[in-house]
């Protein structure tokens, strides 16, 4: 008997409605975490494995010495590198290709590189405009290193105490 | 035979030998540097240690002689410590910088590293730095990256003859090096490269243009001499980035000439002939190959209707064995009988005493590579071994070496890298004929010899020479380069053919190039037409030369220019374009060089080698073997539809070549004419590829010309 007394007033006096209703207005006021990309962006880890860039030392010499360990390493076969000996004797890449459609964005390259020279960057909003521009060439990923050098050699050093 | 037990296992071993030796056979590992199979033991990188029952420390298993009962531990924790020790001790003064290092991926430091190594070391000063040396123009050192093994200063000692590295200092001071700034001048030395276990030798044509697993293997056969040496194409994509030696003992052991290694430069040069080419009205034109081979066939037709005598078929013996049967197969069908590839020889004599058949005196090594190294006593008739095949000279070394008396008739004495008995002289035909007299004396023939021979003055050396000669058990005597490519060959292969007739010794002509035995075997040889010599000295209207430069691999290039000059229509089968060539032919169709087609090599002893495409043709150029198909079926004849390489073999009746020199009597040895110096062929000027290899051409041996 009480407990049919029970479920009509939980049925008529609308408890479980308000119950919900309650938690709608909970979060109605409080703030808020979503954010309104694109105005609003969220923090990145200094981990974050965007973009590719090549960099180079702060003397201007490019870093990547063409061991080819990136390339090896690389499980979608993104990167292609040809190699030589330079004018002074230094080995050096004469083509670093990265077909950013076949990039997993895996971050193994970066692992993998001796000399930090390729990273993944924190530049995750980028497209193509033209056949062919999703392959990013030495020139491209060199000047793509340079422009955002200051944020790339900030995130090494945030994370070098866990390397 | 003794038992000895390794980790257990029992093995059985020839007492006496070390245990490496055994434990490799039973494919146990055990790490090692300084210990290679065909060097001296060294036991200096101490990297073999293993914990041998009884003994108080861990024993070297490369300096251990087996014993019976011995009871052997590779993996114990004693062994495994004296490893892991010895790897860190190596690793103190090695610079780690695999990344930029072109070892890295093969090398022996590396990989023994990773297994046997730890990840940390104790030594925490600097490391030294070594200067790195100029070698020359094959060898790329690297110094700081030696681990002082010694294999290539043990190379350079045992095996090429001439003590060029040296290990100079001790411990921490301790370099390896020229001593004096000079070139490693060996023409196998780029075999230390191979031997290096680091990096500290690499190739400097190979320099940084690959990392070893991009590579591709294509194993295929060397095209620069007649050893047939096995080698290893090492590809990437299409383009062949370097050569290394293939293990066959009865052929080329684990060795190859620098040759062999460095000649792939030229596949890639520049010089490369792009597409078929047709001269018209003194211009140039780019053609396709079907244009280009139905004009050649029709020139070919016609030519050979109204004159098959005056047209002349001249092929390189380094051509394959597939495209000198189609060649001479197309020709023959059209009846065309001037085909040589003899290019060198000046004197033809002999064909008329004696017409070809399998018994014929042609050039062709009666013993084995094997059996070369068990010879009493060896002459050498007319011949720089050394720079005309350096893997042959190499088995006479080792000939010299287990005690075999080594002699040479020479114009000039020449640099041997073993001890030997040079007789040189201008006249040295003369001092041949000596011999010969000698010996007919000692052996009562003095009635065989013609008046010359017979009238020849003997000195000391050639007496004693004539003496050891009849005394030995195995005696060789081999006609070199020199001898083939005199004006008087003829009496030479006679004079020759008394020696083999009264001491019984083996007598061989050396064949040079890859494919001699192989064009002889498949008759590429003027049988009822005119030989190379004839051609060019005659009227000759019509040329197709496979594979040659004529103006540099005729004996007479200046008459073989004249001739190709004068000739009225000239097809060059070529894989390389030059501004001589484009002056007189008149077609140039593109082949492609060894590495790019299918094909067979007989070697010097008769070892019929196959090989297959390494890489495809580069540019627009086409196996040889396809041309001469498509081009037999363009004429219309029979038996042109093959449509591989293999069917083409197939198709070939090899004869095995014995030649049978009773038959060439001395007395018929025709009156000595004038004699003429011949010149020595540079080592890196036998054929079209060596000659465009920049590398070997920087060597001291390719100026030495």
């Amino acid at each position: 008997m009480i407990a049919f007394l029970k479920h009509q007033v939980k049925s008529f006096g609308f408890t479980e409605l308000f119950k919900g209703l309650a938690v709608t207005g909970k979060y109605l006021f409080k703030s808020k975490i979503t954010v309104r990309y694109p105005e609003e962006k969220t923090p990145l880890s200094p981990r974050f494995r965007g973009k590719h860039a090549l960099r180079r030392y702060e003397n201007g010499e490019e870093r990547c010495i063409a061991c080819k360990l990136c390339e090896v390493v690389c499980p979608a076969n993104a990167i292609t590198i040809e190699s030589e000996e330079r004018k002074d004797g230094t080995r050096r890449t004469t083509q670093y290709d990265i077909d950013m459609f076949k990039c997993i964005y895996c971050g193994f390259c970066e692992e993998a590189c001796p000399v930090d020279a390729i990273v993944e960057t924190r530049v995750f909003e980028y497209e193509f405009h033209e056949r062919g521009s999703h392959i990013m060439t030495k020139e491209d990923l060199l000047a793509f290193g340079d422009e955002h050098e200051t944020q790339i050699a900030a995130d090494r050093a945030a994370d070098a105490k866990y390397r | 035979m003794v038992k000895i037990e390794i980790n257990g296992q029992v093995v059985e071993a020839k007492e006496g030998s070390m245990l490496i030796d055994v434990a490799d056979q039973a494919n146990i590992a055990i790490p090692r540097f300084c210990y290679h199979k065909k060097l001296s033991i060294a036991a200096n990188c101490r990297m073999c240690l293993v914990e041998v029952e009884g003994a108080p420390k861990a024993m070297p298993a490369c300096a251990t002689p087996v014993t019976d009962g011995m009871k052997v531990l590779t993996q114990s924790q004693k062994a495994k410590g004296a490893q892991k020790n010895v790897m860190e001790f190596l690793l103190i003064n090695h610079p780690l910088d695999c990344p930029i290092c072109d070892q890295g991926g093969e090398c022996e430091l590396q990989d023994v590293a990773l297994e046997y190594g730890d990840d940390v070391s104790h030594f925490n000063e600097g490391k030294r730095v070594v200067a790195d040396k100029d070698i020359g123009s094959l060898i790329q050192t690297d110094m700081t990256r030696c681990i002082h093994c010694t294999r290539c200063v043990r190379f350079g000692q045992e095996v090429a003859g001439m003590m060029e590295l040296g290990a100079t200092g001790r411990s921490e001071w301790m370099e390896i090096g020229t001593y004096i700034e000079k070139s490693v001048s060996s023409e196998m030395s780029g075999n230390m490269i191979d031997l290096c276990p680091v990096g500290a030798l690499t190739s400097k044509p190979f320099r940084y243009s690959a990392r070893p697993w991009e590579l591709q293997s294509h194993p295929t056969i060397a095209p620069h001499d007649s050893i047939g040496s096995n080698i290893v194409i090492h590809a990437k994509g299409n383009e062949v980035k370097r050569v290394v030696p293939a293990e066959n003992e009865s052929v080329n052991e684990v060795w190859i000439s620098d040759r062999d290694r460095f000649s792939y430069e030229a596949i890639h040069s520049e010089d490369r002939l792009q597409t078929p080419m047709i001269k018209n009205k003194g211009q140039w034109q780019d053609v396709d190959w079907e244009t280009a081979l139905a004009f050649v066939a029709d020139k070919l037709k016609a030519y050979a209707e109204t004159f098959p005598d005056q047209v002349g078929v001249l092929a390189a013996p380094n051509a394959t064995l597939e495209e000198l049967h189609l060649l001479q197969k197309m020709a023959r069908g059209l009846g065309i009988e001037n085909l040589d590839h003899r290019l060198r020889q000046s004197d033809f004599r002999l064909d008329a005493v004696q017409p070809h058949s399998e018994k014929a005196v042609q050039p062709h090594l009666n013993l084995s590579f094997d059996g070369l190294e068990n010879q009493d006593l060896v002459l050498l008739v007319g011949s720089w071994l050394r720079k005309e095949i350096p893997l042959l000279n190499h088995r006479l070394r080792k000939a010299g070496q287990k005690g075999a008396g080594i002699w040479a008739i020479n114009p000039e004495t020449f640099d041997f890298n073993y001890d030997m008995t040079q007789i040189a002289s201008d006249q040295w035909l003369l001092k041949l004929a000596g011999l010969v007299k000698t010996v007919a004396e000692k052996t009562g023939h003095q009635s065989d010899l013609p008046q010359w021979v017979a009238q020849s003055e003997v000195d000391t050396e050639v007496e004693t020479l004539a003496q050891q000669m009849i005394e030995a058990e195995n005696v060789s005597v081999m006609l070199g380069q020199i001898a083939q490519t005199d004006a008087h060959y003829t009496e030479l292969v006679q004079l020759s053919a008394c020696l083999e007739a009264w001491t019984g010794a083996n007598l061989s002509i050396v064949p040079l190039s890859a494919n001699t035995v192989g064009a002889q075997q498949v008759g590429f040889l003027p049988l009822k037409g005119k030989n190379a010599e004839q051609m060019l000295s005659s009227r000759t209207r019509m040329y197709l030369n496979f594979g040659l430069e004529p103006e540099k691999d005729l004996a007479d290039g200046q008459l073989a220019l004249n001739a190709m000059r004068q000739a009225e229509f000239v097809v060059n089968m070529t894989a390389f374009d030059s501004e001589t060539q484009r002056d007189y032919a008149d077609v140039l169709l593109p082949i492609s060089t060894f590495a790019e087609t299918a094909g067979s090599f007989v070697n010097a002893m008769g070892r019929l080698q196959s090989f297959k495409m390494a890489i495809e043709p580069v540019n627009d150029a086409k196996p040889g073997w396809k041309v001469f198909r498509v081009l037999g079926n363009l004429l219309g004849l029979d038996g042109f539809d093959q449509t591989n390489a293999a069917q083409v073999r197939s198709d070939i009746a090899l004869t095995p070549l014995s030649p049978d020199f009773q038959s060439l009597e001395a007395a018929k040895a025709p009156e000595q004419s004038a004699i003429v110096t011949t010149e020595q062929i540079n080592i890196y000027a036998v054929d079209a590829m060596v000659r465009r290899s920049p590398s070997l051409q920087a060597t001291p041996d390719a100026k030495s010309a």
